[in-house]
């Protein structure tokens, strides 16, 4: 069948589809504009505020952490810990910490006014990098600056250092990334102590948003609702901030009593708001001769800003990930999420699995060379197979066939064949464009890590109208990635009838059920399961009734639910996440089931460098990947195509800049994405091998491509420039500067061995 | 750029969509409130206010431009093409079926500008053979798009081509992209 339309196309298309800063209220003519005044350091105590400037500050509505009392809410974003003010009080953490909400009717005398808000603040001393906040002078966060420290133990690696073969180390290093959805973050809020508190805005979690307000305001969850407009890109980065923006508008609408819209500008979203984690790993390898991996010892450290917010679950799954698709029988991971004075860092695509394969994967390219074995015959030597276990004690139950990815990756790329002749043409002195191959082999775990599905429970419904459609309710949200189009196709496809009659509801807190956040490659394998189950029960139902033979027309379909509706009255069928019997996982000792499945995947880079300019850039990416089965192929293919520009621009050009924890290049003339004109072809192959517990076979697959980009990118730089400048190459983004020194050390290098 | 405060309010008279419209506005204001406050066209998106993303592209006089950039006097007299005025009523345009067919469009949010900009390129093109793969790509750089990897854009607009010109049009094939 060919692929279904994406549900919400035409209104995209045609610039009908309301995002937040789209939408009009309707009977709330009038809407203040809010904005936030930030802190001006990055640690210090808040002494006073001070309106100056001749602004008419009377007709500025005006919140600080002072209002909030009154309220009767806690001053904190209610996340896993509530460590977060909503405002600062009088301590601060960072320098985009929100300290005074200003809203008023014309946003340019807003604007205005925001400048001239000043503090009086006595300086503390602060935190800006992993390797100060190890040494807790000074302690800026808890007892020891660690939001989370685990340590994952398989075998029994110290035994092995004396009798191995080899002994490879190295270190390496990830900088942020910004996620840069191209619609900047907003939120409109309208809230009393009569109605409660309602927000429309672009976000992926509507359920975070609702428990972060109940808290704020110490409401009850019916007082609360959340609806989420039409979003432009998420990526992770409208996963938990939202939660902060629609505290602040709604703060500003209870005390102004009208509706309040905030909308970060690009300057104000770079710099203010979640990013990736950057992260240092240092990797310690025992190999054999004939390349067997015998023990892998891995530090895995993480920033995480400010506030814990959700690094520790990003620690986790980087944690679980960092010794990727290999058996090896002696494994330790120690993981460290650690405290500095910069805004917090989130969630972003791939959640710690990009910093942590990027380390590895780098990292099995260097012990490949001192083997001596070319890069994927070392991991061909070491895959993980059906009935192996993963470094958690995890036993593989599915048909995992990574040689036969990897075969598929090396001959669609021609990789054996193009290394051959670069490594040939890259002797040439007089050829300035030296070029690489370069290849990643990877997974990505599905769904919350180890029990946090079961702890979710997610619930999703489907229910039947009058007219004879079908209404899918599900807290997931469509960010571009293609949900609403994939929960249509799943519920069409259960009942059997046209893709068109079936209607996915924009999510509202007080119409859908609690499905979960729309995160971690979840909402096609867990949430689509429900959705599937839910109208599988609703068919059912309508047989059981009585009201439709079992096998039947659409037509037939559509009378049967106006005659069940009309006799028995509503037709609403739910469906609660099981956790499927195979799962079994210790929180405490990070062994078991870390995932129900992976996605499993091989990448290849093919790069050229120019010596000239120092520059890279990718010429043609191959990915190849199982995902389960591909419910739909466009979207399917679009999620990898994307997840691989972005993982590009990860490795080659993004670089946060942060001086004294702030971001310094936060607007998209000095923050480089990948344009068109960067763009390699990327070549998309789908291995399938169904998954049971998927709906229609399905893995999860949003944040697979990231994993695995960055490590193949840089692979085959170091390819393309040979053994001497490779061993520099352990960190990204490589721009030209660091391209340079890394060439420019290599040539010292060599010419101290000569003389 | 924020209007002066003290700038005397301007009447802006122009073409919106083939209609006439007329605004009374502050001669700096940007042509991209204009467009999504005074007149309500919202499909116009803004992505960084400063000319790097292409989410605000419209079309004044033909000549593609980013809204963000432009001040509201400079419509003055202006014939402006935005993505409420591309598709017939309720008939996508072919570039619009193109990205809906070959998912050219995910979030949605860099899509009317960058529809906008294959409408100018398609626009100056003769024949097929003008679209390189080259061309495309250049013609594109100034639209940001962070969902797709480009790799649909692409093969909608070559898809477009063809639908233009006939099935043998477009120097790249959007199933080898
Ligand atoms: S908003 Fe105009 S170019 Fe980005
Ligand atoms: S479709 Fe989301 S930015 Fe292009």
């Amino acid at each position: 069948m060919a692929s279904r339309l994406r549900k919400e196309g035409r209104e995209k298309l045609t610039g009908r589809s309301q995002y937040v800063d789209d939408l009009r209220l309707p009977g709330h003519p009038e809407v203040l504009h809010g904005t936030t005044v930030r802190s001006p350091v990055a640690r210090g105590t808040l002494k006073a505020v001070r309106f100056g400037g001749s602004i008419p500050w009377k007709d500025f509505v005006i919140v600080t952490a002072k209002d909030i009392p009154a309220i009767g809410g806690k001053n904190a974003i209610a996340h896993i810990l509530h460590d977060q003010p909503c405002l600062v009080d009088e301590q601060i953490n960072h320098p985009e910490e929100a300290i005074v909400l200003l809203a008023h009717p014309d946003r340019f005398l807003l604007e205005e006014a925001r400048r001239h808000v000043t503090f009086e603040i006595d300086p503390l001393p602060a935190v800006f990098t992993i390797e100060k906040s190890l040494l807790k002078d000074p302690v800026i966060w808890g007892k020891d600056n660690t939001f989370k420290e685990f340590t994952i133990e398989k075998g029994d690696v110290d035994g092995v250092w004396q009798t191995a073969d080899l002994i490879v180390e190295g270190e390496y290093h990830t900088g942020a990334q910004e996620q840069l959805y191209i619609e900047p973050n907003g939120m409109i809020a309208v809230a009393n102590a009569n109605e409660g508190v309602t927000v429309w805005g672009s976000m992926q979690c509507p359920y975070y948003v609702h428990h972060a307000l109940t808290h704020l305001f110490a409401l009850p969850d019916d007082k609360v609702r959340v609806i989420q407009a039409e979003t432009g890109g998420g990526f992770g980065g409208k996963e938990d901030y939202p939660s902060m923006i629609a505290c602040h508008a709604a703060l500003l609408a209870w005390k102004a009593g009208k509706p309040v819209k905030i909308i970060y500008d690009r300057a104000e979203d770079l710099a203010a708001t979640t990013k990736r984690h950057p992260s240092s790993t240092r990797h310690r390898t025992a190999v054999s001769r004939d390349g067997k991996l015998l023990a892998m010892d891995i530090d895995f450290l993480l920033d995480g800003g400010a506030y814990m917010t959700i690094s520790t679950v990003v620690l986790s799954r980087g944690g679980i990930h960092a010794a990727g698709p290999y058996e090896c029988p002696n494994v330790r991971i120690h993981a460290r999420a650690l405290a500095t004075n910069s805004p917090p860092y989130g969630a972003f695509r791939g959640f710690g699995a990009p910093q942590s394969l990027f380390a590895l994967e780098r990292h099995m390219d260097e012990i490949a060379a001192k083997v001596g074995l070319a890069p994927e015959e070392l991991r061909r030597r070491n895959f993980l197979q059906e009935g192996k276990a993963t470094a958690t004690g995890q036993i593989i139950r599915e048909k995992l066939d990574l040689p036969k990815l990897l075969d598929s990756a090396l001959q669609s790329s021609e990789f054996i064949k193009k290394r051959k002749a670069f490594q040939e043409a890259n002797q040439d002195p007089a050829n300035p464009i030296k070029r690489g191959m370069g290849l990643s082999t990877f997974m990505h775990g599905a769904g919350f890590t180890g029990s946090g599905e079961k702890m979710l429970a997610s619930v999703a419904a489907v229910e039947a109208t009058p007219a004879g459609t079908v209404r899918v309710l599900a807290s997931n949200t469509e960010i571009g990635q293609g949900q609403r189009t994939v929960f249509a196709q799943l519920v069409a496809d259960a009942l059997g009838i046209d893709f068109d009659l079936v209607e996915v509801v924009q999510p509202d807190t007080k119409i859908v059920p609690n499905s979960g956040p729309t995160v971690a490659s979840r909402t096609t394998m867990i949430v689509g399961k429900l959705v599937e189950t839910a109208a599988i029960s609703l068919r059912q139902t309508l047989i059981q009734s009585g009201c439709l033979a079992k096998t039947y027309t659409t037509a037939e379909f559509r009378k049967a639910c106006g005659e069940y509706l009309s006799k028995l009255g509503a037709l609403k069928c739910f469906s609660q996440y099981q956790q499927p019997g195979h799962i079994d996982w210790d929180d405490q000792k990070y062994r078991g089931d870390a995932y129900g499945t992976f996605a499993w995947a091989v990448y290849v880079a093919e790069v050229s460098v120019d010596l000239r300019t120092y520059e890279a850039q990718v010429d043609h990416f191959t990915a190849v990947q199982e995902i389960g089965k591909v419910v739909h192929p466009v979207l399917a293919a679009g999620q990898i195509e994307g997840g691989v520009l972005q993982g590009i621009g990860y490795a080659l050009s993004e670089e946060v800049q942060l001086r004294n924890g702030r971001m310094a290049n936060n607007r998209l003339t000095n923050y480089i994405i990948p344009t068109a004109a960067d763009a390699p072809d990327i070549k998309v192959i789908f291995a399938e091998n169904p998954y049971p517990h998927g709906p229609q076979g399905a893995k999860g697959i949003g944040e697979l491509p990231l994993d695995g980009v960055a490590p193949a990118v840089l692979n085959a730089v170091a390819m393309a420039l040979g053994p001497e400048a490779a061993s520099r190459i352990h960190s990204i983004p490589l721009l030209p500067e660091s391209l340079m020194k890394a060439l420019d050390g290599a040539a010292e290098s060599v010419k101290g061995e000569r003389s | 750029m924020s209007p002066s405060m003290s700038a005397q309010k301007i009447t802006v008279r122009c073409k919106i969509n083939g209609q006439d419209r007329s605004f009374t506005t502050y001669p700096m204001a940007r042509l991209l409130d204009l467009l999504r406050e005074d007149a309500g066209l919202t499909g116009t998106k803004e992505g960084c206010g400063e000319g790097e993303c292409g989410a605000c592209s419209v079309l004044v006089g033909g000549e593609l431009v980013n809204s963000c950039l432009i001040p509201a006097i400079q419509a003055e007299g202006t014939e402006i093409t935005t993505i409420e005025g591309i598709a017939e009523g309720e008939k996508l345009n072919f570039i619009q079926q193109a990205f809906l067919e070959y998912g050219g469009a995910q979030c949605g949010i860099c899509t009317p500008g960058m529809v906008l900009a294959v409408v100018y390129l398609l626009n100056r093109i003769k024949k097929p053979e003008d679209l390189t793969e080259a061309a495309l790509r250049t013609a594109l750089a100034g639209n940001l798009c962070r969902c797709t990897g480009y790799t649909k854009i692409f093969e909608s607009v070559v898809r477009a081509c063809h639908a233009r010109f006939g099935a043998s049009a477009g120097a790249s094939s959007g199933d080898q992209r």
